[in-house]
């Protein structure tokens, strides 16, 4: 009933999708363990002991010793052992999660409010989607374009921040078919709860197939538009008229909007690419200069469609 | 340390009453001096994060610190350098002649401190305002067109320059307020052989303000 | 030395609130940073109504995302800055600081004063940004983010940078006091276990939050003038910030945490009837606690693009810091043995202060551990675990202190009936609120997450209803501490029988603490 999984409500880890994952949870059981132990020793401890020496008369007064310094050394000493137990166990680990394999499949990551995206060698970018095959290293080369933000995978027990000005590192090795969530777990503004993508770990040829594959195909302009608007403008932008973080959509299509700052502007094709490439030259009144440049993400056949289903949202 | 707390004798000396929670004046003056070391500690971790911050990017980006100390002349900075090692003597020399009951040379001696720091400011002044004149400003407001402006990132050797020179300039306006501060009770004769603290609490504020300026000197204008 | 009119004490030797808001004396200052810190405690509490009453259901429940972030920055920064910090030092520090040590106030009275309205004059900054575009950050104001946000992030930074001069002149305060005010034969060895802990807290304060300050002022200057320091879009570096802050920020949470274990010995040692265990031990462990604490900032930044030689480095050290710490809870149970015990509420807090701060101080180890820590950091793991030691552990202290030092500073007795009440709801309350909330992080819940997927969504309601029954807790402990002050029964000097110096005198003190300069011959614990 709370636990969506076998795995969650055993260790309320979530199912492991790599090897490193489940050597973190042995750690986690270790550690869980002797803080479990920990705790029934103080707080058995200080609850026997409160039975034990409730005051029995008005005037009496504790007794016992003041101190006893082999007792300090001990209580001293066998934590001190347990803790540098749990540090080398956690160093090695630690160790395991960030060495970055030789050889491996190289993905860079792009994270930007509020979403993430997936480039491949071959060209092909992929907005929330992120296909990987099997029983293979992958590596990724991550940068933000604009704040701090941190890709996550609970699955896999790992995460790295990305950082905008520099490159940071992640690497995995899936062992289990299966989709993952990945999180954002670095506060990076409105939709922080938002920016949500998923690991797709699929046969290698599944993985050829979707790498090779147009993800287009068949489609109008307009259908392409509107499968790049659901992966990557939905966040922030409506269909309808109503507002969200951006304007919404509907009806703009050969408007006079009206801009920060006093001028007007007609939406037309020019328009709409500027504020794809650069948000920020043009803003329309009563909204704040927020969006971040989606420049070199979108095709062109993409940033046509998106061009195409605005026309459409009449 | 309040005005309250002095008096006249029937003598026409001063005499400053000791705090009723101290047992007697020298805890009192103990306690305020280490008050004041402590409150130094403060500052030197303070400005010590600004320290830190140039140390590392210095280390990054030497090209923008090179560039940016050209703009800098050693000579106006040694010369406030000298100026304010004799405001030091002359704050210090204050302190002895409180202790020898000496009233003329304890203004005397303020007097020459509170104009070394005028002076002080004074160049302070010539060197912002002519880099403000010239568009060599931190970060957004920097509009210098010269040639070093190809260098990228060139204002943020600004942020530092003026960052670290403002605070310290802050400091040094502190300090001059509290110089007249001391001046004013001197005139009034509140200190001699029996009460000196706030002389020698100024004065150890004063010392740190000169030391700091001490190692920004050379981190700005020498090292560059 | 005082006025041996034994109907004067310090509330009545002069009236009018002139009388108060220029006073110097150290005792009226306490009380007046105690309901400062009630007042905040209270606003902070608000916010964290709002948001809990937010995540009891996924999706927008009672605002939208930009409420929610506010609502949690607001939450965050109004607890650290104005209340946990302060809270024990300021409030309970200034009143028993120099009592304890059997002197007539603190080293810089006017100093003291001027701390108490940086304070009030920081807060208000902060409250200001409320009606001023806001602030979104989280407490932690990470670059480049805050560079770029609301407006009223400048004012929230501003503010803190001011109240930070509270802290740091308190500290100043007090590290002077203890070394230059104590009573005749009141050597160091001789001194109370709070006193030990207020001096390494002051200690911290004076040395860590200047470093704060000059980052916050850094950050202003970066939002108003572009610098450039932490803006990768001119050269500087967002991490760099991250350093700085945690530099202050880690040394804070001892800040906020040694005195409440300084609380703690002194409810120990006089509800056992006995000296605390191991004085010594326990007297250094603070003292260590606070030097180690300087060199393990890093642990909050173990994902953030650090090297793993740092990492590993900062792992290493925390696990240090946790022997001093794991020392007290053991002399503190060796105290009750062979002890006899009365269950006062103060004690009934002491003993829930042992029971959080334990599983509190527990999970901090597996957070050391740098292989465990990169699954939970930033996740709800993080967020239970600094309320165990925060709520459980400093909060739980201050209820302790409260009701243990009521009689004594107001001369009357708080009703014991509903102050139980209090502990039962607080302590109930307060493990249903954030023990589930160590599941949902293991689970994979990030924090400062406005929403939520379906399958976190039967722990976030356990937990706001959790927060709903804490909130009780303290409402009803507002009215008890209330009616004690204003309406409560006469006690006597001295209804513990405490051995410590205040409790040597009247209750209500009178002004100079002590009609006779006390002079100490003994340990601060001795029964006869």
């Amino acid at each position: 009933m709370f636990f969506s999984s076998p795995a969650y409500a055993s260790t309320f880890m979530p199912p492991a999708g790599t090897a490193i994952a489940q050597q973190v949870d042995t750690l986690y059981g270790f550690l869980v363990a002797i803080s479990f132990i920990s705790c029934v020793l103080v707080i058995g401890g200080f609850v026997y002991f409160s039975f034990k020496y409730r005051r029995q008369s008005e005037n009496e007064k504790g007794g016992g010793l003041s101190h006893h310094n082999l007792l300090e050394f001990l209580w001293s000493f066998i934590p001190f052992v347990l803790f540098m137990v749990a540090f080398v166990w956690g160093w090695i680990v630690y160790s395991h999660l960030r060495s970055m394999p030789k050889d491996g499949l190289e993905i860079a990551i792009q994270a930007q409010k509020w979403n993430w995206t997936f480039v491949y060698k071959s060209g092909k970018s992929s907005s929330g989607e992120f296909y990987v095959p099997i029983d293979q290293d992958v590596k990724m080369v991550m940068t933000s374009k604009d704040v701090i933000h941190s890709f996550y995978v609970p699955a896999f027990r790992n995460k790295q921040d990305v950082v905008p000005g520099r490159y940071t590192t992640l690497w995995f090795h899936p062992n289990k078919i299966g989709d993952y969530q990945i999180f954002c777990a670095e506060y990076c503004g409105d939709q922080h709860s938002g920016m949500l993508a998923k690991v797709h770990v699929v046969s290698r040829q599944k993985y050829e197939e979707w790498l090779a594959n147009d993800e287009f195909k068949g489609l109008s302009l307009e259908q392409v538009g509107q499968k790049v608007y659901t992966s990557r403008c939905m966040v922030c932008h409506n269909t309808t008229d109503e507002k969200k973080i951006g304007p919404g959509w509907k009806g703009i299509w050969g408007k006079e909007e009206a801009l920060e700052g006093g001028s007007t502007v007609k939406v037309d094709e020019n328009y709409l690419r500027e504020s794809i490439v650069n948000p920020n030259a043009k803003i329309v009144k009563g909204y704040p200069p927020a969006m971040t440049s989606f420049a070199g993400q979108l095709s062109e056949q993409e940033m046509l469609g998106v061009i195409e289903y605005i026309k459409s949202l009449k | 340390m309040s005005t309250a707390n002095v008096s006249h004798s029937s003598s026409g000396e001063y005499h400053h009453h000791t705090a009723h929670h101290f047992e007697n004046a020298e805890a009192e003056y103990n306690a305020s001096k280490f008050g004041v070391w402590l409150f130094l500690c403060t500052e030197i971790l303070m400005f010590g994060g600004l320290f830190v911050g140039y140390i590392i990017y210095h280390q990054r980006y030497p090209e923008i610190f090179h560039t940016g100390a050209k703009f800098l002349d050693w000579r106006l900075g040694a010369t406030n350098t000298v100026v304010l090692l004799i405001s030091s003597l002359t704050m210090a020399l204050s302190i002895y002649y409180a202790q020898v009951n000496n009233k003329k040379m304890v203004l005397v001696n303020l007097y020459v401190t509170l104009a070394c720091a005028f002076v002080f400011l004074g160049i302070k002044w010539i060197e912002w305002s002519h880099k403000i004149h010239e568009g060599l400003l931190p970060g957004r407001l920097f509009h210098y067109d010269g040639p070093e402006a190809a260098v990228k990132d060139l204002p943020m050797y600004f942020g530092f320059y003026f960052g670290m020179t403002g605070l310290h300039a802050s400091h040094v306006i502190c300090g001059m307020a509290l110089i007249v501060w001391l001046i004013v009770r001197a005139h009034k004769g509140h200190f001699g052989k029996n009460y000196w603290t706030p002389l020698e609490c100024v004065g150890l504020f004063w010392h740190l303000v000169d030391l700091i300026w001490i190692y920004l000197f050379p981190l700005l204008y020498l090292i560059g | 030395m005082a006025s041996s009119d034994p109907n004067k004490n310090y509330l009545n030797e002069k009236s009018g609130l002139m009388s108060w808001l220029t006073t110097l004396d150290h005792k009226r200052i306490g009380v007046m940073y105690m309901i400062a810190v009630m007042f905040f405690f209270l606003c902070g509490g608000i916010f964290a109504m709002l948001l809990r009453t937010e995540l009891i259901h996924a999706g927008p429940t009672i605002m939208n995302s930009q409420q929610y972030n506010q609502v949690m920055t607001l939450h965050g920064a109004i607890m650290v800055f104005m209340v946990i910090i302060p809270g024990i030092p300021a409030f309970m520090g200034n009143f028993f600081l120099p009592m304890q040590i059997g002197a007539k106030d603190v080293a810089f009275p006017k100093l003291n004063l001027i701390s108490w309205y940086c304070l009030i004059i920081g807060a208000i900054v902060v409250v200001a940004s409320l009606f001023y575009h806001g602030v979104d950050t989280g407490w932690t104001f990470y670059t480049p983010y805050s560079i770029k946000t609301m407006n009223g992030t400048t004012l929230v930074v501003a503010g803190a940078f001011i109240i930070g001069f509270s802290s740091i002149l308190t500290g100043l305060n007090f590290v002077a006091t203890v070394h230059k005010l104590r009573a005749p034969g009141m050597s160091f060895f001789r001194m109370p276990l709070f006193v030990w802990a207020l001096y390494s807290t002051a200690i911290l304060q004076v040395l860590a939050t200047p470093v704060l300050g000059i980052t916050l002022l850094l950050l202003v200057f970066e939002r108003t003038m572009g610098i450039g320091i932490f803006d990768p879009e001119m050269g500087g570096d967002p991490v760099l910030f991250q350093h700085f802050f945690w530099f202050y920020s880690h040394p804070a949470v001892y800040i906020m945490i040694l005195p409440a274990m300084g609380v703690v010995s002194e409810l120990m040692a006089t509800f056992c009837r006995k000296p605390v265990f191991g004085y010594k031990a326990v007297a250094f462990s603070s003292i260590g606690i606070a030097a180690v604490s300087f060199f393990v900032w890093g642990h909050h930044m173990f994902v953030s693009g650090q090297s793993e030689v740092a990492g590993i480095l900062f792992s290493f050290i925390t696990m240090l810091v946790g022997v001093p710490t794991a020392i007290k809870c053991f002399n503190w149970v060796a105290t009750m043995y062979k002890a006899s015990i009365r269950f006062d509420s103060p004690f009934l807090f002491a003993l829930g202060f042992l029971f959080l701060f334990t599983i509190g101080g527990v999970t901090g180890i597996m957070l050391a551990t740098i292989g465990f820590d990169v699954h939970v950091h930033d996740t709800y793991f993080v967020v239970a675990h600094f309320h165990y030691v925060m709520v459980g552990g400093t909060l739980m202290a201050i209820m302790g202190g409260f009701y243990y030092w009521l009689p004594k500073m107001f001369g009357r007795m708080y009703n014991e009936f509903w102050a139980r009440v209090t502990f039962v709801l607080i302590f109930v309350g307060f493990n249903v609120t954030f023990f589930p909330q160590f599941i949902l992080g293991t689970m994979g819940m990030p924090r400062r997450y406005f929403d939520y997927l379906p399958e976190y969504q039967p722990l976030n309601t356990i937990s706001s209803i959790g927060a709903y029954t804490i909130g009780t807790g303290f409402l009803i402990a507002l009215f008890v501490i209330l009616h004690c002050i204003f309406k409560g029964e006469k006690a006597p000097d001295n209804p513990w029988g405490a051995r410590t110096l205040e409790w040597q005198t009247k209750s209500p003190p009178p002004h100079e603490n002590f009609y006779q300069q006390p002079v100490v011959t003994g340990g601060p614990y001795e029964y006869r």
